[in-house]
């Protein structure tokens, strides 16, 4: 099912009520072109599955990633995400926008 | 972010309340403000103009960073009167995304038939409205110029401060509507929010360019006027 953003919200409730760790990831900054506008979350729990994005699938394994360091330690990060950056080929944006996400665990 | 916070959120939501969480980004602190308490927020301004545009953006204050995560309710629009105009109206209304749904008493009318893909409440808008709850995020638009069914729905959008209400009648048929409104108890304030005639003076001629008026003039309200006017919050409520 496509889930829009709010439903994403209810099932981050959700999942964190039934007992597991749980982190939010939200795009809080664009720059040109983005795939998913400013606002946008992903919800991703600490065996790594995840609902909703933050782009059209070109970075969510490294946000993914990084929410799992996240709910280890319990401090939010922010992470940039462009072309313009060296691990492009890795993760970057196709589109050549520019994307911040903040990521944070649910206590 | 706290469950506590998570579940307001999701709460406010479901109940069609605006909030907007605030997370300074260096820090991770985060408070939750309601809607209705915005006024008294040291970052009022601020948080009216997120509420009015409805996203979620990064704000400065006082030297620091803070990602608003803006919730409002979905816009809707309630139409009392399930004529010719609702019927063209409501496939446009769902183009545009907005959940539309029509109230009339008149069975002969309100028909599934005529109406194939649109809530539909064959009741009187006075018994049909409550449970709706309209409020600041809802449109009402009143087609049957019957005051006996516009004039109750009329009462209800009015109470209920919706950001936008039309009435479809000429100006002396209007006219005549103020003065009953007024014996309702209503003030002049109130009343001149009140779009009639109705709809954007594109000199429409058919039902269908009347709807394209019409909700031509419901996104006007929605996107050039705050949704959110202080003024109006502070009170004044009739009846």
């Amino acid at each position: 099912m496509l889930a829009s953003d709010d439903d994403i919200l209810a099932r981050a409730e959700e999942w964190r009520r039934a007992g597991r760790q749980v982190a939010i990831a939200t795009v809080i900054e664009t720059w040109g072109s983005a795939p998913r506008p400013v606002g946008s979350h992903l919800v991703i729990d600490h065996d790594g599955n995840f609902l909703g994005s933050v782009s059209g699938g070109c970075v969510e394994g490294d946000v993914v990633t990084t929410a799992m360091d996240v709910i280890e330690d319990s401090k939010a990060r922010s992470i940039e995400f462009g072309v313009a950056d060296e691990t492009a080929w890795r993760v970057g944006l196709s589109c050549g926008g520019r994307i911040k996400v903040y990521v944070e665990k649910v206590d | 972010m706290r469950l506590e916070h998570l579940r307001e959120l999701n709460t406010a939501r479901t109940e069609r309340r605006a909030i907007v969480l605030i997370t300074e980004v260096t820090d991770g602190a985060q408070r939750v403000v309601r809607g209705e308490s915005i006024a008294s927020d040291p970052m009022a301004e601020l948080l009216d103009a997120a509420l009015r545009s409805g996203k979620s953006t990064t704000v400065e204050h006082e030297g620091k960073s803070y990602f608003l995560t803006v919730q409002v309710p979905p816009v809707r629009i309630i139409v009392i009167g399930a004529v010719h105009i609702s019927q063209a109206l409501a496939p446009m209304a769902k183009l545009a995304g907005f959940d539309m749904t029509i109230i009339d008493p008149r069975t002969a009318f309100a028909t599934p038939d005529r109406f194939p893909d649109v809530k539909l409440l064959a009741e009187w808008p006075q018994t049909a409205l409550p449970p709706l709850k309209p409020d600041r995020y809802t449109a009402m638009a009143l087609f049957t110029h019957d005051p006996k069914i516009d004039d109750p729905g009329l009462i209800e959008a009015l109470k209920a401060e919706c950001f936008y209400i039309g009435a479809l009648g000429s100006r002396k048929t209007h006219a005549k509507r103020v003065e009953r409104m007024k014996e309702v108890g209503f003030t002049d304030e109130q009343l001149g929010r009140i779009r009639a005639p109705i709809g954007l003076d594109i000199g429409s001629v058919t039902p269908s360019e009347i709807a394209v008026a019409v909700l031509g003039e419901i996104i006007l309200a929605l996107r050039k006027k705050p949704l959110r006017d202080p003024k109006s919050a502070a009170g004044s409520k009739a009846a």
